[in-house]
């Protein structure tokens, strides 16, 4: 997908709220020196990024260009490819996620992940929500986990929608739906960080406009991080951007600075559509 | 210069647009030889299904106008005196415990042998079956009163005169049949000793209860060791198990365990469980596990290839929210898995139960008159059964293999139901 394939229904940049002071705050996950290899192939190098708490922290750049592979070493998704080798330092919390004495079950727990294509469980709705809960032993009655599952849906913004409906299957839905779904059923964990991997490639431009209004309003809640490919997204939902390029991060910082007035040619080259 | 253009027209996307010739002939004709084709294909398609069907009815006919006859019987009235019959029987010892001993030690065959030459000639002395003993036993022991008077009973008659009745043979025997037909003493009648008894040398007296019941007991040990065990080694083999070289190896192995013939599992039975292991010989419990290990890799291959299927984005939204491995496998893919391992199950229930080769070198072919009480017992299963009577000299033993035809393939019919069932159920649920 191109970056010129979803229509901008929004202005790109005055919606933005690019009001950043991460830099005076202790950052809730810090990667260093991340360096990922499929096999003999190194798919990224040498990653650092910070990702602070109550903002959203985006990822652009071309296809394959290891923003996707970074966001998976985030909540160690990568492990289930069996050929890929993380090195570097990963912290949540200032915890080496990357140590062996990591619970991968509760990291996952902690850091909510959101997939490109929907992919509700076939199961109810409230089955798909309190899933997650139930797994994890969060809700302790019957009602406790209803509260549970209609917070997170009114949260992703779907309760509306769906509250007359909870036994029908989640993948009757439609795709918007589905992924405002997927992220109820992340934040019904309730997770401190939400990464998501081009939520919205997937969907129309109207179901697109419903995820960015909710990442705006999770925001306050979560640290966030996102990766897509539309860089008008980028800017609209982030108050700081990471541009990669070919495995390697180019450049990293306020959303203002990288869409206004970037260091880096090849960022520069990027975001006005030389390349990519 | 105009020559270079002229070339570089040739090229494609460079020279001047030249339009397709929709109408032309050579393009009506592409089309017409197209739809020639596709005619063509489709009406083989067609002829082959309906030479399947035709075999499929002759089949069904061809079993069902012979195996009719096997359950069905004549029987004939016998007048009987007990009380000038030579039959020593204490009344006394009747009540007791011990009554059907007692009966089955007086000489109840050569009563009823009198009884019939007496009533209809000496030609028809051995008229009557040998399941026609037991009947008498039965009802003496039931009422033993009967001994005390004279009765006439109805009793299945012998298998020669049952097929006398029924179609044609020799001549005393329908001479015989056109006797009791005049006289009224012959009628026609549900055979439910077919349907309650076992294995006889007597055609008219054998049952297929006892091969039911082998069969049944037989492919309960063989489902449930090969579905848990072919299951769960499935789910390994795909989710769990290394990427290596010794899993490639096990995956060949299996692959190839599918495809060895049935007999070489049945010399592996016989050398395993009846040589080392010591286990009872002809039992279902030994025909069970030998079924199983051929089972096993049908159920393996059908449930590793359900599991492939399972889309992998339902992983990764289970890892997602923090599922452990097992959590991923036990809770999302195997329901979901769940269809398609049933239809292999299906599939290697169905091969299982109809085999017979294996279960000839493990000694269920033996002659068991009496059906199995338990998995240890000795016992024959359907197919064997359905063999070992297309095997016999006697003409009686005919109709009797269709019937057993029909009833395994009723079983087998109400099996795959259930199973079919059971999988749509499954289905619905997601």
């Amino acid at each position: 997908m191109t970056p010129n394939d979803t229509v901008t229904i929004q202005p790109p940049v005055p919606t933005a709220d690019w009001t950043d002071d991460s830099a005076n705050r202790v950052p809730k996950m810090t990667a260093r020196g991340v360096s990922v290899f499929y096999g003999e192939k190194q798919a990224l190098k040498d990653v650092s990024i910070d990702i602070h708490e109550d903002r959203v922290t985006s990822f652009i750049g071309p296809s394959g260009c290891g923003k996707s592979t970074f966001l998976r070493c985030l909540n160690r998704m990568n492990d289930t490819i069996p050929s890929a080798r993380v090195i570097g330092r990963i912290t949540l919390d200032d915890e080496d996620i990357t140590s062996a004495s990591m619970d991968v079950v509760q990291l996952r727990a902690r850091v909510g992940m959101v997939f490109q294509k929907p992919n509700p469980f076939p199961k109810s709705i409230f089955e798909n929500v309190a899933y997650g809960p139930r797994i994890h032993g969060l809700a302790q009655s019957k009602g406790e986990l209803a509260e549970i599952v209609e917070k997170s849906l009114k949260r992703a913004g779907l309760w509306d929608e769906v509250k007359d409906r909870l036994e029908e299957s989640g993948t009757a839905l439609s795709g918007g739906q589905q992924q405002r779904l997927c992220i109820a059923r992340a934040i019904a964990v309730d997770p401190e960080v939400i990464l998501m991997d081009e939520p919205c490639s997937a969907l129309d431009p109207i179901a697109t406009a419903k995820i960015e209004e909710l990442i705006h309003e999770l925001r306050g809640r979560y640290a966030i991080a996102i990766v897509t490919h539309n860089m008008q997204q980028a800017a609209r939902v982030s108050q700081r951007t990471a541009f990669f390029h070919l495995g390697e991060m180019v450049e990293y910082g306020k959303t203002s600075e990288i869409f206004t007035n970037p260091r880096e040619q090849r960022t520069q080259d990027y975001i006005t559509g030389r390349y990519g | 210069m105009t020559d270079v253009r002229a070339d570089s027209g040739a090229l494609p996307g460079t020279g001047p647009k030249v339009p397709t010739r929709w109408t032309d002939a050579a393009m009506t004709q592409r089309l017409r030889r197209r739809y020639r084709f596709e005619r063509w294909f489709r009406l083989s398609g067609l002829a082959a299904i309906c030479l399947s069907v035709l075999f499929l009815a002759f089949l069904l006919y061809n079993m069902g106008s012979k195996g009719i006859g096997g359950f069905t019987r004549y029987e004939a009235a016998l007048p009987i005196d007990f009380t000038k019959s030579d039959l020593f029987l204490d009344p006394a010892a009747l009540r007791g415990p011990d009554a059907r001993q007692t009966v089955a030690g007086a000489d109840l065959s050569s009563a009823i042998s009198k009884a019939a030459a007496a009533a209809y000639g000496p030609d028809a002395a051995q008229m009557f079956s040998d399941g026609a003993l037991d009947i008498l036993t039965d009802d003496i022991v039931r009422d033993p009163s009967m001994l005390t008077g004279q009765r006439t009973l109805w009793l299945p008659v012998g298998s020669k005169i049952d097929i006398a009745a029924k179609h044609d043979s020799d001549a005393a025997s329908e001479k015989l049949v056109s006797m009791l037909r005049q006289k009224h003493a012959l009628k026609w009648g549900l055979n439910t000793q077919f349907l309650t008894g076992s294995d006889a040398t007597d055609p008219s007296a054998v049952g297929i209860w006892g091969a039911l019941k082998g069969t049944f007991l037989t492919i309960l040990v063989t489902i449930s060791l090969a579905f848990p065990i072919g299951v769960l080694a499935s789910v390994y083999l795909e989710e769990f198990a290394p990427r290596n070289r010794w899993t490639d190896a096990i995956e060949v192995s299996i692959n190839n365990l599918a495809a060895v013939p049935s007999i070489i599992f049945g010399l592996l039975g016989l050398a395993v469980f009846l040589d080392i292991m010591d286990l009872p010989r002809s039992a279902p419990l030994v025909g069970g596990l030998t079924l199983a290990l051929m089972t096993f890799p049908v159920i393996v291959i059908a449930g590793r290839n359900a599991i492939k299927t399972v889309p992998p984005s339902i992983r990764d939204a289970a890892l997602g929210v923090g599922a452990s491995k097992m959590q991923v496998v036990f809770h999302h893919v195997l329901p979901l898995a769940l269809p398609g391992i049933l239809t292999g199950t299906i599939i290697g229930m169905a091969r299982a139960l109809g085999e017979t080769a294996p279960l000839l070198l493990i000694g269920m072919r033996a002659f068991v008159a009496a059906p199995p009480n338990g998995v240890s017992d000795p016992a024959t299963v359907l197919p064997v059964q359905i063999f070992l009577w297309s095997d016999e000299v006697d003409r009686g033993f005919v109709e009797k293999t269709s019937a057993a035809i029909i009833v395994l393939l009723l079983f087998m019919l109400v099996m795959n139901g259930l199973a079919i069932y059971l999988r749509n159920r499954f289905e619905r649920r997601w």
